[in-house]
């Protein structure tokens, strides 16, 4: 038996999850239109690489990772590409970002695939690119791209776990999918052990979850699988974060700022490892995801749904009940309110909950802090969050980060538990985006000081050189003159040339180059016009005459209003 | 509209409650002091909890503070029956309201009211009282039995509320000095312990009557402990300290300094350490700030008690380590997730 570790505090709310376990994950219904947006990973957006009207197949590259920290976009069904422009996604503030919308034409028919039979064949380098090509991203929550994360140099890597905990309340789509397809899963995580160099697998599934932890022993028996095992882990929230997993199946604490592959460890979901086997097995890309539908449904289920479904679309099919107020995408603990209905599920989109007052009643008032730190006692982090509160309240900043605030993790357990009700999580948010906003603008600064300097710089080098031509010019004036001087022999060589008179050469010189410059840029053909090109100036005329007067009556009728 | 950030979902747990579970706490020693001592304590926990409201309602009015969510929190009515508790129950009624008055006007609201006072209200109010009216607050009725005349409850009222005694009857008949009190003044006049001890007063562990009062808070301690409304730190740091310190000097010189359980039994200990020094708005929120507090306020009481001029010391000792608490928190905050020393 695996001796586990423990990480301080947790929560336990209600798990909600035997709503939506029950059946198994469903096809979705070809959606009306997918709305796929272009950046659903972490990273610089993909490009569009398809022309609005075009026909597409299902799996086409419609987007291609542009930059170093990039994800592939692809059609999620065949269809015509009706529009590319911004419209709301799938994040709570509601800002539009550029989408692709695409019209399904009903014949799903794929684009010609590329299957790989042994892919212990390919290079690690080909694999990489395979997964990069197919737009496989952590499916977890994180969106990093795969690919990028299955970098590594021989021996650094021990440990790979595999995190199936899925701590957060409702959501149930990992647990279906280990418990549908879990040979896929192992295969996949074989893939990403190779790339690693890894010798252990170690797949962490919360001990609520008997089915799924079944289902993957069962496929691990099929002898093919050497160093891996499954571990049920204890239920407690927010067990399914990777900082809290690792330390849970190794005992090893990734700090904040660290990489835990700097302490031989790297971490991956359930649904990417299987992501990444469909990609590299079957050439498919990653197109659909089971996102499961609960909350304020009828028949709470997952499903298995394109990426870029309208989420109405996906929760209609469980039987959406009518007072629903909205839609939290993720779990009730860390997800986020979506600012409309009809947002794209992206692959982020690991659960949708229909949202009433009845299940989400309104948060009570918040009261003053009465410093119980029960906020403390379920920090996974181990944070002082009572002390973060005051600071970020106090817009405290340098205080705030001197207790860790950028440890936080923002699980949201000391909201839970507050009995003030003070939204916690909020308060450093905020003093986060503050001080990333601070350094942002510290960072503006230093570049304007910067370029401030160098265009000093540069005035004060072309002054000189004007200078230094000046002198120069004057030097051969001078030798001019002297020259003139000597040609007569009779005069005295003055060397010292009279200041005054290389005063008047000066004007002189510069008078006739003003009358020179002068003939140069004369303006030409304004006398003999065509009547044409007359006709057309007065056109112009007229014209503007009409645009003042319009603009002085909307002004005063401004005025007058 | 559910709220529009996460979580979405809250434990189902209020300030009100956690402060209404504390005042539940405290019924198993009233109920004791009631037995021993009669019913004229509850009449000073009604005089502190109406008080206590009304002049919550009013800072708060002053203030331009909703007033119906701050009155429901129970922390006002916490704070008058903490000091009812403190102030000798045959008292006359002015001195429960003064009292109660000032810890919720000055020490409370004056500092910016609920969680920002950085006293605890009950022992400002306590050590006004005893600063203001040393008479008034040294006169203890003396339980069941034990004084030559006994007041029926009638009785005790009139005295409460106009300062009338039936005929024949003066106050020194029927109160005395506090069993810590008597120890004090007993020692001053070079008298043994064990001599002292004997003396009716007395119980099995300290004062009869106010030794199973202690119980009682002891009691509503372990509920507090158990609902984890409050942790082992304070109430097991601040008991150990007494107790260690206290046994020491007992075990150098039994004749002038008395056991330790006396200390744990005797006055403010018990109600002390699982309800005043567990107030979580003046004290540390680090668990070795708690103990370091507790060790502080434990080291005080006993200081105060053995050589002070109060009877007791608890409420001095809280009050002072209250003044600790910011540069307590500042030096004993702990290391966070990761950046700990890894154990291989």
């Amino acid at each position: 038996m695996r001796t586990l570790h423990t990480f301080h505090g947790g929560i336990h709310p209600a798990t909600h999850k035997a709503q939506s376990n029950q059946k198994p994950i469903a096809q979705a219904a070809l959606p009306s239109k997918l709305i796929i947006p272009l950046h659903q990973h972490v990273g610089n957006s993909a490009k569009p690489v398809v022309a609005v009207g075009s026909r597409v197949l299902k799996g086409q590259l419609i987007g291609v990772p542009e930059g170093h920290v990039s994800s592939a976009v692809h059609a999620s069904t065949s269809g015509v590409i009706a529009a590319i422009d911004m419209q709301q996604v799938a994040h709570p503030s509601g800002i539009p970002d550029l989408c692709i919308t695409l019209i399904p034409d009903g014949r799903d028919e794929w684009i010609a695939r590329e299957p790989c039979d042994d892919w212990k064949a390919l290079s690690h380098t080909d694999l990489r690119h395979r997964l990069r090509d197919a737009g496989v991203v952590g499916l977890g929550g994180a969106v990093f791209p795969s690919d990028m994360k299955l970098y590594s140099h021989k021996h650094k890597i021990k440990t790979l776990v595999l995190n199936g905990a899925e701590c957060e309340p409702y959501i149930t789509c990992d647990d279906l999918l280990m418990r549908e397809r879990a040979a896929e899963i192992l295969q996949g995580a074989e893939i990403m052990r190779a790339l690693l160099y890894a010798e252990e697998i170690l797949i962490g599934i919360e001990d609520n979850k008997p089915e799924a932890i079944a289902a993957m022993r069962a496929a691990l028996l099929d002898g093919n699988h050497q160093g891996m095992e499954v571990i049920a882990v204890p239920t407690v929230y927010p067990g399914g974060g990777a900082k809290q997993l690792i330390r849970v199946l190794t005992g090893i604490e990734v700090a904040a700022g660290v990489r835990s592959t700097n302490l031989g460890v790297q971490c991956f979901n359930v649904g990417t490892a299987y992501s990444a086997w469909r990609a590299i097995r079957h050439g498919e890309p990653l197109i659909s995801r089971i996102v499961t539908a609960t909350g304020n449904v009828a028949h709470p289920q997952n499903f298995e749904a394109l990426i870029g479904t309208p989420m109405n679309e996906l929760v209609a099919q469980a039987g959406q009940l009518p007072d629903t107020t909205g839609y939290i995408m993720g779990g009730p603990m860390m997800g986020v309110m979506m600012p409309a209905l009809h947002v794209g599920i992206i692959k982020a989109t690991n659960c949708v909950i229909a949202a009433s007052n009845k299940l989400f009643p309104p948060p009570a008032p918040a009261l003053p802090c009465i410093r119980c730190t029960r906020c403390a006692d379920v920090c996974p982090a181990e944070l002082q969050p009572q002390e973060l509160y005051w600071f970020a309240k106090a817009k405290n900043l340098g205080k705030a980060q001197e207790y860790h605030l950028f440890d936080c993790i923002e699980c949201g357990a000391c909201s839970y538990v507050c009995p003030s009700n003070i939204p916690l999580v909020q308060y450093y948010r905020f003093a986060k985006s503050e001080i990333w906003a601070q350094e942002a603008g510290k960072k503006a600064a230093d570049a304007a000081r910067e370029r401030h300097e160098y265009r000093e710089n540069r005035i004060e080098r072309e002054k000189q050189e004007k200078a230094d031509k000046l002198a120069a010019k004057e030097k051969a004036a001078l030798e001019a003159k002297a020259k003139l001087a000597l040609q007569p022999a009779v005069a005295p060589v003055n060397q010292n040339t009279d200041p005054e008179d290389t005063m008047q050469l000066k004007i002189q010189a510069a008078i006739d180059h003003a009358k020179q410059q002068a003939a140069v840029i004369k303006p030409k053909n304004t006398e003999q016009l065509t009547p044409q090109q007359q006709a057309e100036i007065a056109e112009i005329e007229a014209r503007r005459t009409r645009i003042r007067e319009l603009a002085l009556s909307s002004v005063n009728e401004h005025t007058k209003e | 509209m559910p709220g529009f950030f996460s979580p979405f979902i809250t434990k189902p747990d209020s300030v009100s409650q956690i402060m209404l579970k504390v005042l539940l706490a405290l019924i198993p020693g009233i109920a004791l002091y009631v037995w021993y001592f009669g019913p004229a304590i509850l009449v000073s926990i009604t005089l502190a909890s109406l008080t206590a409201l009304a002049t919550e309602a009013l800072m708060l009015k002053l203030r331009n503070r909703p007033i119906a969510p701050f009155l429901k929190d129970n922390s006002a009515l916490l704070t008058g029956w903490l000091l009812a508790l403190s102030i000798p129950p045959l008292a006359p009624w002015w001195l429960v309201v003064v009292g109660t008055a000032f810890a919720i006007s000055v020490s409370k609201h004056l500092y910016g009211g609920l969680g920002n006072n950085p006293f605890n209200p009950a022992m400002i109010g306590y050590a006004v009282l005893i600063i203001s009216f040393p008479v008034q607050m040294t006169q203890w009725l003396s339980p069941h039995g034990m004084g030559s005349v006994e007041l029926g409850f009638i009785g005790q009222l009139n005295y409460i509320f106009l300062g009338v005694f039936p005929e024949g009857i003066k106050l020194d008949a029927l109160t005395m000095a506090t069993p810590l009190d008597t120890l004090k003044t007993q020692l001053h006049l070079d008298g043994h312990i064990k001599e002292i001890l004997n003396m009716p007063i007395y119980g099995r562990l300290a004062g009869h009557g106010s030794e199973m009062v202690a119980a009682g808070f002891l009691l509503g301690g372990l509920y507090l402990l158990a609902t984890r409304i409050i942790s082992w730190h304070i109430p097991a740091a601040y008991l150990g300290t007494l107790f260690a310190v206290a046994g020491i000097f007992h075990l150098l010189d039994p004749a002038h300094y008395v056991e330790p359980t006396f200390h744990l039994f005797s006055g403010a200990a018990m109600i002390g350490a699982f309800f005043i020094l567990t107030d979580p708005i003046t004290s540390p929120t680090t668990h070795r700030g708690k103990l370091l507090f507790a060790f502080g306020a434990g080291l005080l009481t006993y200081l105060i008690r053995a050589f002070g001029g109060f009877p007791d010391g608890m409420a001095f000792a809280t009050l002072l380590m209250n003044i600790c608490v910011p540069l307590i928190d500042a030096y004993t905050q702990p290391k966070v997730f990761g950046k700990k020393e890894q154990k291989p």
